[in-house]
Parts: C-alpha cells; sequence; structure tokens
C-alpha cells in the first residue's frame, strides 16, 4: 500500500471540514458590515407571515443601526425552547401568550422591565387584558404582537332556514342550545348531517368552557379548582350535547369535517352552523367561502349569571428576548417598533386583528375588513376577558383536561368524574411544581 | 508499512465514526442515566433527586395507561405482522410467473414515509368518508368510527401496521431461498404432504429469521410512535392510542420534564432487553441454525 493512499480518506475528511469552515467565513464576510443582524424567529406563514415581513421591511428601513433577519419557524415554542436550552437562541421569539409562564419558570426568557421603562412603554398602553398576557410574577416578559379574542359566529341563512332571527343571535347558553336544537338535520339512516352547534369544534379551547359558567383552573397560588361547581356545570352542559345526539353520532359527524384552513371547515362547509371563534375567522370565510353569510356576536352567557355577558377568551401573539440572545438592545428596538402604533396598526390591519393598544387611529377602524372589528375591540376592554391561565405546568394541564373532554363526550364518565380525576392528578403536579420552583429559587439565592 | 502505522491509519480511518458515535451516542446514553435520577428541564441544571422520578413513574396513572395501551398493541400487532408476513413470503417464493411483480408490489408499501403513511390512513379509516366504511357498506355493514371509537382505534392501528409488513416478507424470503432443496426432496420422497414439509423442513429451516422478526418486531412495537403521533393527537379518542413513546415524548419535549422522560426511557429499555432476552431463551430449542447442533 503507498503511503499517500493510506491518508486519502481521512485527508478527504479534513478537507471536507475545512471547506465547510471557509465557507462559513466567506459567508459570514459578505454580509453587510454597517447594522447589526437580529435573527427573529416567528410561526406565521401564508398572509400572516408577509403581514409580519412587511413590518420587518418597513423596520430594517426606518433605519440603518439594525437590520432584522425574519425567519419562519413551525413549532417556534418548543425550538425556541431547545435553542435556548442549547445557548443559540434567537434574538427575538415569536411565541403563543399562554407559553409565558413555563417560558418564565424555566429562565429561557429575559425580562423587560428596564427596557419598558426606557421607552416609556406601560399597562397604560395597553388593554388590560393583554397586559396581563405579558406580565407573570411582577414583571414584564414579553410585549404582544397581535393579538385576538373570541365571539359567536353564526350562519344567518341557517338561521333563517329553520325560522330562527338571524338578527337576533341566542344570548344565554340555554337559547344557544334550544336553537341549536333546532337546527340538527339527520338523513333517514338517523346520521346527523347538520349541527346548530358543538363545543367540540373546533376543539381549541375545550379547557376554557368553564370560564362561560363563571369558572376558574386554579386559585391563582396553589390550588387546582378544576372540579368547582361552575366547571362541572360547564361539563355538563357540554355533555348535553353527545348526550341528545348520541356519542357515535356526534363522532362520526365530527370525523367528516375537514382541516380548519380548508373550505371543508365545518363552519364554511355550513355543516355548524354556530361556532366559538376568533377575530381571524373573517379571513378563512373570506378565503374559502365568500359567499357565506355569516354574523358575530359576543358568546351567550347562562341565564341566571347576566354577570358573565361578553365573556371571551382573549389571548396574544407575542415577542420575547430569549436567554442568552446576543443583542438584545437591539431585539427590544424592532420589539418596541412592532409595538408603536403604526407597527402595530400594520401589523393588525394586514393580519386582520384587533389592535392590542389603546391608542387606535381612526384610519384603522376605516380600513379595516372585517365587519365586527368593533365588537372584537370591544370584548377584550370586558371584564369578563379571560387568558390562559398562567401555569408553568399549562402544557401537562390542558392535555388532562382536553382528556376529561374526550371522556365525557364518549359519555365515558360524567362531568364530576372526569373533572375530579383531573383535579386529583394535577393538584399533587402543581404541588411537586412549586416546591421544586422555590428549591430553585432558594439555591439561587444562596449562590 | 509497520504496526504501529498500520493501527494508526486504522484509528484514522474509525474516528469520524468514533467521534459521532461518542458525541451522538455515547454521551447522552450515559447522561440520559444520571438525568433520571434528576429533576432536569434542559434549561435549568440538573437537580439531583434520587429515586423520586421512578417513584412518581410508578404512581402516575398515564404511565400504566400507556404501558397498558402499549402491550395490548403489541400483543396483536406482533403475531398479526409475522403470521402475515411468513404466508406472504411463502406464497411468494412459489414458483409460478409473475413473482417478481408481486413481491415489488407487496414491498412498495413499507417504502412509503411514516408520517404519509398516517395521512393516508387518516382517510382510509375515516368514519364518514372513509374508503374502508364506504366497502363495507356496500357488503351492508355500517362501519364504525375507526378513528373515534376507543374500542376500534388500536384495531385500527394493527391493520394499518400489517400493511407494512413487506420488510419482514423481505427478509422471509431470503431464508425460504435458503431452505436446501435436497432436504425438501428428501421429504417429498418419504411421502410428506404439503403441510409436514411446511412444519417439518420449511419453517426449522428458516426458525433464526423468525427469531429475527420476532426480536425486531417486540423493539418495534413497543416503540411505536410516528403513526399514532401523527393520527391520534394527544392518545384521543379517551388516551386509547396513548403509547408509552409518545408519552416519554410528550414529557420530554412538551412539559420539558427530561428527567423523567429519561426515566421512561431507560424502564424501556429494560423491559426490551428482558423480553428480548426471554424470547432468546423460550426458542433455545426451537431455533435451528446451520452448520448442525441448535443454538
Amino acid at each position: 500500500m503507498n503511503r499517500l493512499a493510506d491518508f486519502a480518506l481521512p485527508g478527504f475528511f479534513l478537507v471536507v471540514l475545512a471547506t465547510v469552515w471557509a465557507s462559513e467565513r466567506v459567508v459570514r464576510e459578505d454580509q453587510p458590515p454597517g447594522p447589526v443582524r437580529i435573527t427573529y424567529w416567528e410561526k406565521w406563514t401564508g398572509f400572516e407571515g408577509e403581514a409580519m415581513r412587511k413590518v420587518v421591511d418597513d423596520f430594517n428601513k426606518s433605519q440603518n443601526r439594525i437590520f432584522v433577519q425574519l425567519l419562519t419557524v413551525s413549532n417556534v415554542q418548543n425550538k425556541t425552547m431547545l435553542a435556548t436550552s442549547a445557548g443559540i437562541p434567537p434574538d427575538v421569539a415569536g411565541i403563543f401568550s399562554a407559553n409565558v409562564a413555563q417560558f418564565v419558570d424555566d429562565r429561557a426568557v429575559l425580562p423587560l422591565d428596564d427596557f419598558c421603562r426606557e421607552a416609556g412603554i406601560g399597562p397604560e398602553d395597553y388593554k388590560p387584558v393583554y397586559w396581563n398576557a405579558v406580565t407573570y410574577r411582577g414583571r414584564i416578559w414579553a410585549l404582544p404582537s397581535t393579538p385576538a379574542t373570541t365571539a359567536l359566529h353564526f350562519n344567518t341563512a341557517m338561521m333563517r332556514r329553520v325560522g330562527l332571527d338571524p338578527n337576533r343571535p341566542p344570548r344565554t347558553i340555554e337559547e344557544l342550545s334550544e336553537m341549536a336544537d333546532r337546527m340538527v338535520q339527520r338523513d333517514k339512516d338517523g346520521r346527523i348531517r347538520v349541527a346548530g352547534f358543538l363545543p367540540a369544534e373546533p376543539g381549541w379551547w375545550n379547557w376554557a368552557w368553564g370560564y362561560f359558567f363563571g369558572g376558574e383552573l386554579w386559585d391563582g397560588k396553589d390550588r387546582i379548582t378544576a372540579n368547582s361547581p361552575e366547571n362541572v356545570r360547564a361539563f355538563e352542559w357540554v355533555q348535553s350535547f353527545p348526550k341528545k345526539y348520541g356519542p357515535n353520532e356526534v363522532q362520526t359527524f365530527r370525523s367528516g369535517f375537514g382541516n380548519f384552513s380548508s373550505p371543508q371547515n365545518a363552519f364554511m362547509s355550513e355543516k355548524v352552523a354556530m361556532v366559538l371563534q376568533g377575530v381571524w375567522m373573517y379571513n378563512f370565510i373570506s378565503m374559502y367561502n365568500p359567499k357565506l353569510q355569516w354574523a358575530a356576536a359576543p358568546f351567550p352567557h347562562p341565564a341566571d349569571r347576566p354577570d358573565l355577558a361578553r365573556t371571551t377568551i382573549a389571548e396574544a401573539d407575542v415577542l420575547i428576548i430569549p436567554r442568552g440572545a446576543k443583542h438584545p438592545r437591539e431585539a427590544f428596538e424592532f420589539i418596541r417598533y412592532v409595538n408603536s402604533r403604526k407597527g402595530m396598526e400594520t401589523l393588525c390591519l394586514l393580519q386582520r386583528k384587533n389592535s392590542p393598544l389603546t391608542d387606535v387611529s381612526e384610519e384603522f377602524w376605516r380600513r379595516h375588513p372585517n365587519p365586527y372589528i368593533r365588537l372584537f375591540d370591544s370584548l377584550a376592554a370586558s371584564p369578563n376577558a379571560v387568558g390562559t391561565p398562567k401555569l408553568g405546568i399549562w402544557a401537562e394541564y390542558s392535555a388532562e383536561l382536553n382528556n376529561a373532554f374526550e371522556e365525557i363526550g364518549l359519555l365515558r364518565k360524567t362531568p364530576k368524574e372526569a373533572l375530579d380525576a383531573v383535579t386529583a392528578r394535577m393538584q399533587p403536579k402543581l404541588d411537586q411544581y412549586l416546591k421544586r420552583l422555590r428549591l430553585r429559587e432558594q439555591a439561587e439565592a444562596s449562590r | 508499512m509497520s504496526k504501529r502505522k498500520q493501527n494508526l491509519v486504522g484509528y484514522l480511518f474509525a474516528l469520524p465514526w468514533f467521534i459521532g458515535f461518542s458525541v451522538f451516542l455515547a454521551y447522552p446514553l450515559v447522561a440520559s442515566i444520571y438525568f433520571s435520577f434528576c429533576d432536569y428541564s434542559v434549561l435549568k441544571k440538573p437537580v439531583f433527586i434520587g429515586l423520586d422520578n421512578y417513584r412518581e413513574l410508578f404512581a402516575d396513572e398515564v404511565f400504566w395507561i400507556t404501558v397498558k395501551n402499549t402491550a395490548i398493541y403489541a400483543a396483536i400487532s406482533l403475531p398479526a405482522g409475522m403470521v402475515m408476513a411468513l404466508g406472504l413470503a411463502m406464497l411468494l417464493n412459489a414458483k409460478v410467473p409473475g413473482t417478481t411483480f408481486f413481491r415489488t408490489v407487496f414491498f412498495l408499501p413499507s417504502l412509503v414515509p411514516m408520517v404519509s403513511l398516517a395521512v393516508l390512513w387518516l382517510w382510509i379509516l375515516n368514519g364518514e368518508h372513509g374508503v374502508l366504511n364506504e366497502v363495507l357498506r356496500m357488503v351492508g355493514i355500517r362501519g364504525p368510527n375507526w378513528l373515534g371509537d376507543p374500542a376500534w382505534s388500536k384495531p385500527a392501528l394493527v391493520v394499518l401496521g400489517v400493511w407494512g409488513v413487506g420488510n419482514a416478507v423481505l427478509i422471509y424470503l431470503a431464508g425460504l431461498q435458503d431452505v436446501p432443496a435436497s432436504l425438501v426432496e428428501a421429504a417429498e420422497l418419504d411421502g410428506a404432504s404439503p403441510w409436514q414439509k411446511t412444519r417439518h423442513v420449511t419453517i426449522p429451516m428458516i426458525s433464526p429469521v423468525i427469531l429475527f422478526n420476532l426480536i425486531t418486531g417486540i423493539i418495534g412495537t413497543l416503540q411505536v410512535f410516528t403513526v399514532p403521533y401523527v393520527m391520534f393527537p394527544g392518545g384521543s379518542p379517551a388516551r386509547s392510542t396513548y403509547f408509552y413513546a409518545m408519552y416519554l415524548f410528550d414529557n420530554a419535549f412538551l412539559y420539558n420534564k427530561m428527567g423523567y422522560a429519561s426515566a421512561m426511557g431507560w424502564i424501556m429499555f429494560l423491559a426490551i432487553f428482558a423480553l428480548t432476552m426471554l424470547s432468546l431463551k423460550l426458542t433455545e430449542k426451537h431455533v435451528h441454525y446451520g452448520g448442525g447442533g441448535t443454538a
């Protein structure tokens, strides 16, 4: 064997490695030397992604010190968490307000209090429910990118067909159930063809029904309250639907629904006449069934609880600076721009959402294409606007509630049994979580 | 070339693999033993908590649900898959025209990526518009809601699993072609029926292959993940398809309980190890290796 050939393969590997290294260098040096480049990971695709891209471009054009590089990342909350733990997070990440508590407890995010103070940003600038969503344990951890509220969307043509007045949507839960029953259509085999309302559609807020009945999921400190009477009452109402219509019939009917973002969506294809949906629904209707006759109204409340009128789920997409970000100051500059009236209105107009800011321009209202935008905006100011519970173990808790929701939907458990089981399972988990959190804090304090 | 130099070259050749192995396999493997005794969320430093994770696991209701689901799935899917694969392999081994065509046809489904397979079957099994229920309707049967009914969700996965037996078929086929023709002919001369030939010549001769498929099958079915994860989010309906590997994944990457997930990983490893050892032991007398004697 000749000497040179012995080293050919290892040598080849070295050459490859060197080439990769060198090409990295070349690419890096190719970047413009002037501005600080910050990376920004965001979940949106499609027109929502384009809307953010426009805001990023506007920001990049508005000054020459900072250049924001927008990258679309699916499952952004998990990937940001992993990148942060690896020490290579993006400078800005767009996650959901529901993720904030977990990120904070995991020390994955930088507090923004000092930056906000310098920039003069405070609670007075935001609708309380959105400000509340970005604060946790007394500090500010994120600022909104776009917010949302939910309302009852109903098909006016389908109401008319069964003799209901489309100008008089249900105001109480009882009216909702009654109207829903009137709209049910079955074929000769007894299979459901059309439904008025199903609590399982779209299935994104299975955990939230208790709030519409005055329930809470925890006491804000250390107690899980999943089986409170209000929550049980809510789940009894949820279970009344499979009880009336048949659990298998409902399941089979639902299995025929297409994806949310498709013309086969249950509401868009007129299979379900009324749904709880967010401000974004307008976009999808105009995209997939622009001829649909629909309207929106606040979601009904129980007849004996008028104080729960205008209950809405108010959540926000938020921008955070992960711990370990290379350019936190520049990152905040960008977040601040997004949260200026100009930046926010551009974004919310293009994404067709409401604005989280208290100061909204007349032009915003005039140009907004959603005919019900003022409804969604006013719902955000409702005293009954609720957000996701700020719990570090929320991911697990919501999975547990989803499972309970399925069990009562299949009539395998009574609402009380299902929610007792959730409480029994989650309370020790919360206790342990809080204990470990305390131990860690003590350890950090003594260090 | 001197001995030393020869060694050096050898090590250099092995170096890329060795680096990859230590960084991506050996270190995580060893670290996960340690993490299984820690409260560890990836972001914060692991804190040693002794056997807490294991203790908590054994008291965890959902853990036992996933163990049960996985065991049921493996107990149905593994024999069904093995019998189906062996049967198909024997048919495809027959000397009739067109076998190569059929071999390709039966192997093709196992080339479909798992996620596409899952999405495809979501539509085949759809309770309202699914092809399967349409076919059943033609013969007057009202098919169940395969994906939404807890009683039918696991059988649906078993049916789906059988669809991907192509790999096992291929391995059996190779084994079957190694059965010496002389032995089959000798049996024929002695007047053995086709069943006797299969039972007393073919099966003993391919017993090592069966054992191999059994062990890889145990490992594969106990680790079932991708297809149910795509088809049944959260192990729906009512956790009837919540399998061990899914709960492990959720703990690790959704709930950030890496220590808990590591403990689950090690329990899984020990279970698979024990089952493999058990199958080796139980089949010892029935597995015949070429070259005389038994294993």
